[in-house]
Formats: C-alpha cells, structure tokens, sequence
C-alpha cells in the first residue's frame, strides 16, 4: 500500500498521535530533512498548539506567561501543510486497515504513525484521591486549576518532593499559598541528590517557609465533597485546599497496547525507534527502550532525531539510550545533578565543601572519568562535567584541580594562598566576628602575632565556628612570610576533616547544626558520609547540644549502642540488665533462670560490675529475650553504652559494722539520677559506706566515700589499662548536695569531654582546679549543670529494650532479611 | 556468564536501612547485604576476613563497612579489607530490579573473593 502511493506519486500519510515536546520535535526534524514526504496529520488531547511542558513551573510561579511558552503556534502548523486537531484524543488504532479514530469520531488513515502521547501523573491508590482538589502537575489545565486555587490562599500539600513537586511547592508559595511538601524518603530529590546536596535543599526551602515532611507516607485524602486535607500513615493530618500529586508519572500507553502493540512499562521501541509494527515509530515518554523510560527532554530529543531520520528514509540512524543530567528550576536555587554518583569499587568521591556560599559539589570519578556530578550552590560547570561524562573524557590532566571547575587555574589561581593574597583588605575573613582581612594583617604586624590563637585572641577571627581557619593561617604565612612556623596543630577528629574535637563542637553550638550532614556541608567534610571514627563523635555532639531536639542516628553508632547488648567473638550478643546499686531479688534471679532455660543461653556470670551478665544470645533471641526481663521488671543495663554502666555499692549502714551512712541506698538513688544518659565514653560510679571502700570508690569515674560527718566526693579514677585513683573534689554534708554535684559533674563531662574521652584523661587535660572552679567555687554555675542534666535526662531515660521488645523500634536490626535454600 | 547466573529475589531495596545492612541465610552461609547511603546495594559473606566478625553489624560509610569486632575496614564492592590490612570477604553476585534485590547465588562461594 505504501508502495503503491509512491508510485502512484501521492505523498505517504503520516499521523501524529499526541502534540507535545517529542512528537513536534520530531516533525521539526522531518521537515528539515524530507519537507515534503509527508502528509501530516496531528492529534493532539489538549486544546492548545505545542508549548513548552517544562516551563509551566516557571508559568506557575509567574515567571512567564503561557503566550511566552508556546513552541510553535497555529500559523506554524498551516506554513507547513500540516493539520493540526487539537481537543482530541485519539481513542483506537486500526492496524489491519491503517487507521486511527478519534474521540471526535474522525477516522484517519495512514502509512506511517507517530506515537507520541508522553504520560500521565502517578496518582497514588490512596482513598480520597479522586476528591475535586486533588491535582497532578502535567498540562496547562493542571497549572490554570492550581492558579486558581493559590487565587484564594488557603494551604497546599504538594505529595512529592522530586523535580516536579519541588517546582509546584515553590510556585505555590511564590503564589502566596500555606505549602507542605510531603516525601516518602528520607531526603529530598533522593534519585538526582545525594544527602548533603538534599540535606542542604531542605534547608534552603524551608528558609523560604516551605515545610517539609520526610518519611512521611500518605494515608488518606481527606473531604467529602472536595479536598480538605491529608492524612499519613502516622496518624498526623494536614489541613488542605489543594492537593498536589507529583510522585512520579506512568508512561501513557494504553492506545499501543489495545492496539495490541509490545509494550512493557512503556511502549517498547528498536534503536529505530520502531514498534513491534514496522508502520508505527514512537518517541518520547511514552517509549520504553531497552528497558528503560525517560522523563526528561533531552533523551528526548534525541530519540526525536533518530524518528525523523528513520521517518525520511534513513536506514543507519540509531538510538542507544541516554546519560541525562538535571537541574532544579527554582529561582535562586541551583541544583544540577547527573550520571551514576552512587560511587563503588575503584570510584574516587572528590568532594569540595564551600560553607560560607552554601556550595556543595561532588565528582565521581572512576578510571580517570568522570562517572557522575551532584552540585549544588554552583551549577556554573554542569555543563562542562556533563559533556565530559558523556564523552567519556580522560581527565587525568586536570584532576587535582577538576573539583574547582572549567575557569579554574586559567588565571594562575591553583596556589590557595595566591586567592588570599589576590582579596582586598576590606574582604571579610571571618563572617561570625565580621573580620576583614585588613584587620588581621594589620594585627599580625603592629601587634606582632605568630600564630593562630594570638590571632584570635586579638581580632576574634576564627574564633567562633572556626571555619575561616585556613584563611586565617595563610594570611599569617603570607604576612609573616618564613617567620611563620605554622601551627602545632592539635589533632584533627579524624581523616575526614582538620578540625579537632572541640572546633567541632564549638561549631554544633555557634552554627546550630541539628545533623550530621548539616555538620559535614557547614564545615567541609572531605568525605560524603565520614567514617567510623567521626560519625559516632557527630551523633554524640547532637545529641548532647540538642536534648530532645536532634534525632539519634542509629546508622552512626556502634553495634553495641545500636543493638543495646554487646557483641561476642562468635556474633551472638550478651545480655546485662540493670541492677540498681547491685541490688537484686529472689524474684529477678528467678526471671533470671527462666529467661535462661528458655533460651538456652549457654553462660551466666557474675560481673566485675555487680550484676549478672548472660553470654551467647542470639540476635534473633534478643527482643524476646528482652521481654521476659521486661515482664520482671528488669531494664537494660547499657553495658554495652557509652553512658552511665554501673554503680557498684558495698553494704553501708544498714548491716555493716563499720558504715558510716547508706551506702547501698544512695548508690540506687545515683544510678536512678544517672542512668540512660549518653556521655563522652563510659561512666562507672560506686558509692562505699566507709573509707575501707569496699566498693573500689576512688578509682571510679565518681565515686563518693561515706565518712561520719558526710560524704568525699572522689572524681576521674580509673581501672582498666591505666590505673588511675581519683582526685578528691570536695566534702558534702547532704545526700541532696551529692546528687546536685553529680548531676552537675556529669554534664560538665558531658558537655567538655572529647569523644572517647574518659574522665581520667579528661581530667588529667583540663586540671583539678579547672573541674573545682566549675563546680566547687561556682554555686550558681553548678546548679546550671546540673539543671542541664536534668532537662536532658528527661529525654534518654526509656529503656531502649522495651522499645525494641515491643517490636516497635528497629524490627529489622533482628530478623534476617530472607532465608534461600 | 550473565545468562549463567540464576537470579533469586531476596527482599526490596527498601527492606535494608540506608548506611545499614541486612542478613540472607543459605545453605552456604549467612550473606550481608549493604545498602548505601547512594542507595548501591552490596553482597558479601556476612563473616569478616580478620577474625569472622559478622560485617552486617558494622557501620557503613561511603562504599565501605568497619567490621563490629575489630574495626578492619572492608571494600563492599570488592570484599576486600582495606590496607594495610590484608584478606577478602566472600563476595555474592547481587542487581537490584526494579527496586528488588537478587542475589545470583550459584556464584557464591563461602570464602570466596570477588576476583578469584
Ligand atoms: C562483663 C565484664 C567482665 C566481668 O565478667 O566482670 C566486662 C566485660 C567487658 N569489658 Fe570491662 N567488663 C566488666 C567490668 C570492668 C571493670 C570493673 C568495674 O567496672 O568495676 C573495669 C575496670 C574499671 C574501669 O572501667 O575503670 C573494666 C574495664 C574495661 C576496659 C578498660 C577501660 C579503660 O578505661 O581503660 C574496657 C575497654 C574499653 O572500654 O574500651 C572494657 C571492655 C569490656 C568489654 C565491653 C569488651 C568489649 O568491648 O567487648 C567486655 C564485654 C562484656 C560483655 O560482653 O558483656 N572493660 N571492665 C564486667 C561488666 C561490668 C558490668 O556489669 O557492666
Ligand atoms: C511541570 C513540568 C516541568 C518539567 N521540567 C522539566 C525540566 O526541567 N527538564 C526536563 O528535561 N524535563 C522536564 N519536564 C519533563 C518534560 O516536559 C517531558 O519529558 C516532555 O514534555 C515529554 O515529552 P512527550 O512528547 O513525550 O510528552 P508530552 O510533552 O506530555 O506530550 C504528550 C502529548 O500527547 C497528548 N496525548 C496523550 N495521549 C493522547 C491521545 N491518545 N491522543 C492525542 N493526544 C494525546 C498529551 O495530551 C500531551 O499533550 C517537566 C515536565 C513538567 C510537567
Ligand atoms: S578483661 Fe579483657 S577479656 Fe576480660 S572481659 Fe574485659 S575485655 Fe574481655
Ligand atoms: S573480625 Fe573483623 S576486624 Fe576482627
């Protein structure tokens, strides 16, 4: 038949099902090669021309209007002889005869045929979801009903937090509108962002009062006659006026697969760009092509060549797939990701962190290529990184300095100290303190500094969150030239980052950082995610900084603290519940027994800590090992923690001969103050009835000597590898004062020790007479301590195995993930 | 050698916690299967080349885990320890489809390395 028309001289009929970006592209590619080939006929559902799908972000948000974003009017469509049908939607296609029939009824026939229909928004099964309100974001219709509804204020909750959802939140707070962004993953754009670069989106979007909500999982919508809000899984429920669903699209390819056409997820396509019918091509969303859909143009536009090649006469032309790239279009965010950057075996993660411009950027490369990019703050050099990712360039020659980007030591910039050199004086140094560079050099020479800390102590630069530092030591080396001997430099935390400890800690502080990854962007983490060294040092800085605030990281902690039992040679654990000042009854023994006859835990000991260790648990064992001692009103007694472990006590008054006061009673009451807390390292305390101490006080971290006349308060002891004996810090009189000095002591540590610092070495670095004016010579000051204490205690004292017992926390850290075989 | 592997689905992408692991029992051995924080997904003997520490108890950072029992740091891609420690964890032939982890498990051998 189409044979026949050739020779017969008529032209082929080719028909277009669907008007949007990739079927008039590929009519624009036609044209260019073979402008008179065909007969051209387009169907297109919407009543409009062509426009640019993309920018209807820009449309929502009153960026532009949609005049300013058709692609090709109608007069386009007449100049070139083709017949444009808007409004109608094609509903059949008839293979046998070659014809396609439309809503309208119109039937048309063909020789060729243009599949093109994109796809429509996924609309999560949830019910309430056909309510009026609920919209996709897709079309201009979708774009006009939002318009509308922002026309009125209201709220708005945006399901999604990908590339579209982000784009429809955005617009609709820039229309004015209440806007809640609700995403199932734990950070946002998880498929073209990393954490940092999704960590520091959040942020970014919530400084423009857009909430955001993640692992967050819909529910329901709720309404009768029209939307009025949403409710998630966790019970938690949003007002709404206007419902937004953007979590993801559906290629649209019911007409191919009525018309009994291959399909999977889409509609499946050659290198040709053909069908399983050799008459029908089709391009664009719709396509599924060697396994894989697009949703971006620019794979688009690429099948949209090899169609109209193919379409012309072309025999050679093949498409082989597409690395896409994208960028956020949110004005003033810049966002641009691209490639595979999930790293792997032979991968070299290359990381800059710029924290005070808010940048963040991240090469993966792998045998000298560039394998994929996420930036953020700076997108200027996607371009140049995603032409070299897909050209697969070698780009050994500018690798050290490829993370600064394409202008990069063109200007002779590559030495960091020649960019200081190059700054003005009334460039500002250190933002905290507001310090320019010229006050510094200034102070370097009429006050004759030499190092860092001189530098700080007389201009405050570097002084606050410490991030300025570097800039500080090399405008030292550059005033001082070889008078500069550098900085004896205190231990960086570890390989991750220069700064120690207690710059660290500073920073969580000044900065208020509420998470790890905040920790790592603001202060320039040289790796994506730390190491086993920095992230439990992170996860414990938090936690102390922000009681209640800031959410435990399970994922950074050890697997003891993470299992809360410890880790045996062989992988079972080990079980300790607490014993409150070593005291037990005949009521826990007997739990005790039956918790290990149950489950035939092979070893029970007596502890050097005065309670009863059970060994060789299984993992699988451990929640209902748990519960039993739960039901005997056992809790865990975190000897696996860097927390409070145990309070050893001896006898005291209440039987001893010798015991000056209650021992054994005021050891309950400490552990009761003090247990559940998370500290530096571990925290033992012991209370004796006398100074024969019976209880081994005086080499504990606390530990208090009951004498006639009150109470010794003996700090910084230590067994294990380096005896240490305490220092005595002080006489109380009351049991009141005990418990207030100890609080206070305790947060103290809290709050100043190092990470993996006990109380010996601590108190060793700081001095005695450090730890005596803090609580000793300063009521006021130790009060406020042990306030501190209190007010975090209020939050850590749950035990972590009922939790677990329950079946409500952490279910998956105890069963395997399947069994084969 | 694609065609050779027999596919065995073991659970969802989603089932195993970001910067976490979890367990699938066979017939050869317990396998710990990694899921990054980009979301790659890692298959090795659940048995630490040092001294067999189970590695799913460890934490993961970057492309790697720190064994629980004695901090060795193991390559997830590889299975092997990273320097200056020496030795190798079984490594399991692992895809995710459509979100569905599978394990090719003909190709596991307990004790086995990635480059053997
Ligand atoms: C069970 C127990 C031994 C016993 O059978 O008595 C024990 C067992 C362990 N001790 Fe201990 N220590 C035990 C009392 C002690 C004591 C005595 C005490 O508390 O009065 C000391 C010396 C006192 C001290 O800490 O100052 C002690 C000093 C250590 C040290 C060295 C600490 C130091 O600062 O040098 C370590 C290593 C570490 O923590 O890094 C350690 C570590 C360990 C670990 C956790 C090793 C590990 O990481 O796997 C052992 C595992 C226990 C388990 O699986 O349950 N254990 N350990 C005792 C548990 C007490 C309890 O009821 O919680
Ligand atoms: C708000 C928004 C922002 C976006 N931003 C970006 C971006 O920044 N970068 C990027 O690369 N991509 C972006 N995209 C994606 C991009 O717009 C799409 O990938 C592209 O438009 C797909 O082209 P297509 O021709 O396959 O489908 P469409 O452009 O959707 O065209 C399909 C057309 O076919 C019509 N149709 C369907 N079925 C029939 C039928 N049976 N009969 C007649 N007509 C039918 C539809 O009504 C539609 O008009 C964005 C998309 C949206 C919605
Ligand atoms: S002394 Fe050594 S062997 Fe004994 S329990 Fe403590 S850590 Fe283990
Ligand atoms: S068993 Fe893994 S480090 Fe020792």
């Amino acid at each position: 038949m189409q044979e026949n028309h050739a020779s017969q001289g008529l032209r082929e009929r080719l028909v277009v099902v669907g008007n949007g970006m990739a079927g008039i592209r590929t009519l624009e590619d036609l044209l260019a090669k073979a402008p008179s080939r065909f007969e051209i006929t387009v169907f297109g559902a919407e009543p409009h021309p062509n426009y640019n799908r993309i920018m209807l972000s820009p449309v929502l948000a009153g960026e532009k209007t949609f005049e300013q974003i058709v692609l090709n009017d109608r007069a386009w469509y007449e100049a070139n002889g083709i017949t444009l049908l808007t409004g109608d939607k094609v509903e059949t296609i008839d293979r046998a005869k070659r014809t396609v029939t439309a809503m309208s009824g119109r039937t048309v026939g063909y020789d060729k045929l243009l599949l093109a229909t994109g796809s429509t928004p996924f609309i999560i099964p949830v019910p309430g979801a056909d309510l009026p309100g609920v919209v996709g974001f897709r079309d201009l219709a979708d774009v006009e009903m939002m318009l509308e509804a922002a026309g009125k204020g209201g709220r708005a909750v945006v399901i999604g937090g990908g590339l579209l959802g982000l784009e429809a939140a955005n617009g609709l707070k820039v229309k004015g509108m209440e806007v809640t962004v609700v995403h199932l993953m734990p950070t946002l754009m998880e498929r073209q962002l990393d954490r940092s670069a999704g960590a520091l989106l959040q942020h970014e979007l919530e400084r423009r009062g857009i909430t955001v909500l993640t692992g967050a999982d819909t529910a329901e919508i709720l309404g009768n006659s029209c939307v009025t809000g949403v409710r998630l899984k966790d019970g938690q429920e949003l007002p709404a006026d206007l419902v937004v669903m953007a979590v993801g699209i559906r290629p649209n390819t019911e007409l191919g697969k009525a018309a009994g056409l291959a399909c999977g997820r889409g509609v499946q396509v050659d290198d040709a760009m053909t069908t399983s019918d050799p008459a029908i091509l089709a391009v664009g969303e719709c396509v599924e092509h060697r396994g894989l859909t697009y949703g971006l143009v620019a794979p688009l536009f690429e099948m949209a060549k090899v169609a109209a090649d193919r379409l012309a006469g072309g025999v050679d032309s093949a498409y082989t797939g597409s690395v896409t790239s994208t960028k956020l279009k949110v004005t003033g965010v810049d966002v641009f990701s691209a490639g595979d950057f999930s790293g792997g075996k032979d991968c070299e993660d290359i990381v800059f962190r710029d924290a005070a411009r808010g940048v963040y950027k991240r090469i993966v490369v792998k045998d000298s290529r560039i394998l994929g990019a996420v930036l953020y703050g700076d997108t200027k050099d996607g371009a140049w990184y995603f032409q070299m990712l897909k050209d697969g360039e070698d780009v050994t020659a500018v690798r050290d300095t490829l993370i600064f980007g394409q202008g990069f030591g063109a200007d002779g910039a590559a030495n960091p100290n020649a960019a200081v050199a190059a700054l003005p004086d009334t460039a500002e140094i250190c933002g905290c303190n507001g310090v320019c560079k010229g006050t510094i050099v200034k102070a370097i020479t009429e006050k004759g500094l030499s190092s860092l800390d001189e530098v700080r102590a007389h201009t405050k630069a570097s002084a606050s969150c410490g991030s300025c530092t570097g800039q500080v030591e090399q405008i030292l080396a550059l005033t001082l030239g070889d008078g500069y001997a550098g900085e004896s430099k205190a231990k960086p935390l570890c390989k991750c980052t220069d700064r120690t400890h207690d710059e660290v800690r500073r920073a969580i502080a000044t900065l208020e950082l509420k998470s790890i990854p905040d920790v790592m962007q603001r202060l320039e983490w040289r790796t994506p995610d730390g190491c086993h060294h920095c992230r439990p040092a992170l996860n414990y800085y938090l936690l102390c900084q922000w009681p209640g605030d800031y959410k435990d990281d399970g994922r950074s902690r050890f697997v003891n603290e993470r299992m809360h039992a410890n880790i045996q040679k062989d992988g079972t654990y080990s079980v300790v519940p607490r014993m409150w000042g070593g005291l037990t009854t005949a009521q826990e023994l007997r739990a005790i027994a039956d918790v290990v006859d149950k489950f035939a835990i092979p070893t029970v000991k007596v502890t050097g800590g005065q309670r009863i260790d059970l060994f060789g648990v299984k993992k699988e064992d451990l929640p209902a090992v748990w519960a039993d001692l739960n039901a005997a009103g056992m809790v865990s007694g975190h000897a696996y923690a860097k927390g409070l472990r145990t309070v050893k006590t001896c006898v005291g008054s209440e039987w001893c001969r010798f015991g000056t006061q209650d021992s054994t009673g005021l050891g309950v009451q400490l552990e009761r103050l003090t247990w559940g807390t998370w500290t530096p390292h571990k925290v033992k305390l012991a209370v004796s009835g006398c100074p024969r101490n019976c209880a081994e006080a005086t080499i504990k971290d606390l530990g208090v000597v009951c004498v006639d006349s009150g109470y010794e308060l003996h700090v910084g002891g230590n067994g294990g590898m380096h005896v240490r004996a305490c220092d005595l810090l002080c006489k109380v009189e009351t049991e009141a004062e005990v418990m207030e000095y100890t609080g206070a002591y305790m947060q103290l540590y809290r709050e100043e020790a190092r990470y993996l610092e006990r109380t010996a070495p601590w108190l060793e670095r700081v001095g005695l007479d450090y730890v005596k004016t803090r609580l000793v010579d300063d009521p006021e000051g130790r009060k406020a301590l042990n306030a501190r204490f209190l007010f975090s205690q209020s939050f850590s004292q749950d035990d972590p195995w009922a939790e677990r017992a329950s079946g409500a926390v952490d279910r998956h850290e105890f069963t395997p993930l399947a069994q084969v075989g | 050698m694609d065609q050779q592997i027999s596919w065995v689905s073991v659970g969802s992408v989603e089932d195993i916690p970001r910067q976490g692991s979890r367990v699938v029992r066979t017939p050869a051995g317990e396998i710990a299967l990694f899921r990054t924080l980009k979301d790659e997904v890692f298959a090795l003997e659940d048995r630490c080349p040092h001294s067999g520490g189970p590695l799913s108890q460890g934490i993961v950072h970057g492309a790697r885990v720190t064994c629980p029992l004695h901090n060795w740091v193991i390559d997830l891609a590889s299975g092997e320890a990273v320097g200056p420690d020496e030795g190798c964890a079984g490594h399991c032939p692992v895809r995710v489809v459509n979100g569905v982890v599978q394990l090719g498990l003909a190709g596991f051998r307990s004790g086995g390395c990635a480059h053997e």
